[in-house]
C-alpha cells in the first residue's frame, strides 16, 4: 500500500463492510473518511463533537486515545449509545488505527 | 401583513450579512428565523467555538461575530421575526411572495433570499416507539408553561441543563405531584449547581433520579400513563406518569424548506451560481442550504453568495434602475432613516 494510507473497516446499517483506504497525512477523522467514499454518515455539526449523526461502535481491539470532555458529552445526550460508541469525527485517521473495524449506529441522531 | 423588499429566511451569519449589503443598495430586509435569537447554529450551538476563516479575523469566537454582524447591519434597520418557522410561500398575481410562518404571521416582498442553513431546528426525540401519537397526548418535547404540570406525575428523560432545570423548576414550586429524571448516565454534563441542587432534592426524596436508564416505551389509551424505564443492570420497569418530556436538545432538519417546490438535492437547494438564484424566479437560496458544483459550506463563502444574490434581486426589484458597484471606502455606509 501506498505510504502515508491505512485501512480502515466500516460496517454500514446494513451489515455490509467497506474496506476504506485513508490518507494518514491529510488530518482527517473518520467520519470525513466516510464521507468522502459516500457512506451514509450526516456528519451534521462538521466535525466539532456536537451531534451524534456520526456515532459509531468500536469493534476491534484498536487502541484509541482517551475520549475528550466533549465527547463524552455529547455521547451522554446520544441516542442509540453502546459500551463500545465514539464519536467518528473525533477519531483522528493515524498509522496506529490501520485496521480498525467500526460499525455505524442507527440513523436518528 | 410585514411588507419589505427582501425577507430572508434564517437569520444565521449568511442572512444578517446580506441585510448589509442589501442595505448598500437601499433594499430593506427583514429576516425570520426558528430560534428566539439571531445567529443561527453558531449562537445556538457553539457560541463559545472559535473561528479561524473569517478573512480578517485571525480568530473569532462564533457568538462574537454575530455580535459584530449585528452592529454591522444596524444602520440598515433589519426587522425580525423570531421564534417562528418559514411554513409557505405563496406568490402574488403581481409576481410578490407571501411567507407565513407556522404562527400565521405574514410578509410580503418581491424577492425571497433563502438562508436556511440545515434547515429550521427541532427538537431531538429520543427512538421511542409510538412516541409520534403521543405528541401533545402527554409527549411534550418543550415545556411552554410549567402550570401545565400542576399536581401531574411527570417524567423528564435527558442530561443536560434543561433536563436538570425543568425537573428542579417543577419540584421546588411544588407544581409536579411526583418528578422522575432519567438519564442515561450516572453523571450529568448540566451547570454544577444545577447538578448538585438535582442531587440534593434526590436526596429529599422530591426527585425521583433514575441514571445509567433509558425511556423505551410509553402507553396509554389516547392519553399518556406510563412509560417504560429500562435500567440499565435493573431491567425494565412500569411507572405511572401523566407527562413525558424529553429534553434532548435541538437539531436541525430541512422541513418545509423541501415543500416549497424548489430543486432539492442532497437535503439542499440547487441554484445557479450567477446569482445563486432557484428554479423559482424571485427566491434565491444562499449558504449551507444550497448546492452547486464546486460548492464548499463556509461561512465566507455565504458572504459572497449573499452579496452576488442581492446585485441580481435589486435588478429583479428596479428593472429600470441603473446600479453601479460602490466602494464603502469611498461611500461610505448610509444607514436608512
Amino acid at each position: 500500500m501506498a505510504e502515508n494510507m491505512i485501512t480502515v473497516h466500516i460496517i454500514d446499517r446494513e451489515g455490509v463492510q467497506h474496506d476504506l483506504e485513508a490518507p494518514t497525512d491529510m488530518n482527517m477523522n473518520i467520519m470525513e473518511v466516510c464521507r468522502s467514499y459516500e457512506l451514509p454518515v450526516e456528519g451534521r455539526c462538521g466535525g466539532m463533537a456536537m451531534c451524534a449523526t456520526c456515532q459509531c461502535y468500536l469493534e476491534s481491539d484498536t487502541e484509541l486515545a482517551e475520549q475528550s470532555d466533549g465527547e463524552l458529552d455529547m455521547l451522554d445526550e446520544a441516542f442509540f449509545v453502546e459500551d463500545n460508541s465514539r464519536l467518528g469525527c473525533q477519531i483522528p485517521v493515524t498509522a496506529e488505527i490501520d485496521g480498525i473495524v467500526l460499525r455505524l449506529a442507527p440513523e436518528g441522531n | 401583513m410585514i411588507e419589505t423588499d427582501i425577507i430572508i429566511i434564517g437569520a444565521g451569519p449568511v442572512g444578517l450579512f446580506t441585510v448589509f449589503e442589501a442595505g448598500l443598495l437601499k433594499l430593506k430586509c427583514h429576516l425570520i428565523d426558528s430560534l428566539p435569537q439571531p445567529g443561527g447554529q453558531l449562537t445556538e450551538i457553539y457560541p463559545k467555538k472559535p473561528i479561524y476563516d473569517i478573512p480578517g479575523y485571525p480568530t473569532v469566537d462564533a457568538g462574537e461575530l454575530i455580535d459584530n454582524l449585528m452592529e454591522q447591519i444596524a444602520p440598515f434597520k433589519p426587522e425580525f421575526t423570531l421564534g417562528e418557522s418559514a411554513m409557505t410561500i405563496d406568490e402574488t398575481d403581481d409576481n410578490k411572495f407571501i411567507v407565513t410562518t407556522n404562527k400565521g404571521t405574514k410578509h410580503i416582498a418581491p424577492v425571497v433570499m433563502i438562508a436556511g442553513g440545515l434547515g429550521v431546528f427541532e427538537p431531538r426525540k429520543p427512538p421511542v416507539e409510538n412516541l409520534e401519537q403521543f405528541e401533545d397526548k402527554g409527549v411534550e418535547y418543550i415545556i411552554k408553561d410549567p402550570a401545565f404540570y400542576q399536581d401531574k406525575k411527570v417524567v423528564v428523560a435527558g442530561g443536560g441543563d434543561s433536563a436538570l432545570d425543568w425537573s428542579i423548576y417543577l419540584v421546588k414550586n411544588n407544581i409536579a405531584s411526583e418528578l422522575s429524571l432519567v438519564h442515561r448516565r450516572n453523571s450529568f454534563r448540566g451547570h454544577l449547581d444545577s447538578v448538585q441542587q438535582v442531587m440534593d432534592l434526590a436526596a429529599e426524596g422530591k426527585i425521583n433520579l433514575i441514571t445509567e436508564a433509558e425511556v423505551t416505551g410509553i402507553g396509554g389509551n389516547g392519553k399518556l400513563n406510563s412509560v417504560t424505564i429500562k435500567h440499565k443492570t435493573e431491567g425494565e420497569v412500569v411507572k405511572e406518569a401523566d407527562h413525558f418530556v424529553p429534553l434532548f436538545g435541538l437539531k436541525p432538519s430541512l422541513g418545509p424548506i423541501a415543500d416549497w417546490g424548489l430543486e432539492i438535492d442532497k437535503n439542499a437547494i440547487t441554484v445557479d451560481t450567477r446569482d445563486y438564484s432557484t428554479n423559482r424566479p424571485g427566491i434565491y437560496a444562499i449558504g449551507d442550504v444550497n448546492q452547486y458544483e464546486g460548492k464548499l459550506k463556509l461561512i465566507l463563502c455565504g458572504f459572497h453568495e449573499g452579496t452576488i444574490a442581492v446585485q441580481s434581486a435589486f435588478a429583479r426589484i428596479h428593472p429600470d434602475k441603473k446600479n453601479v458597484l460602490k466602494y464603502t471606502t469611498v461611500n461610505g455606509v448610509n444607514g436608512f432613516e
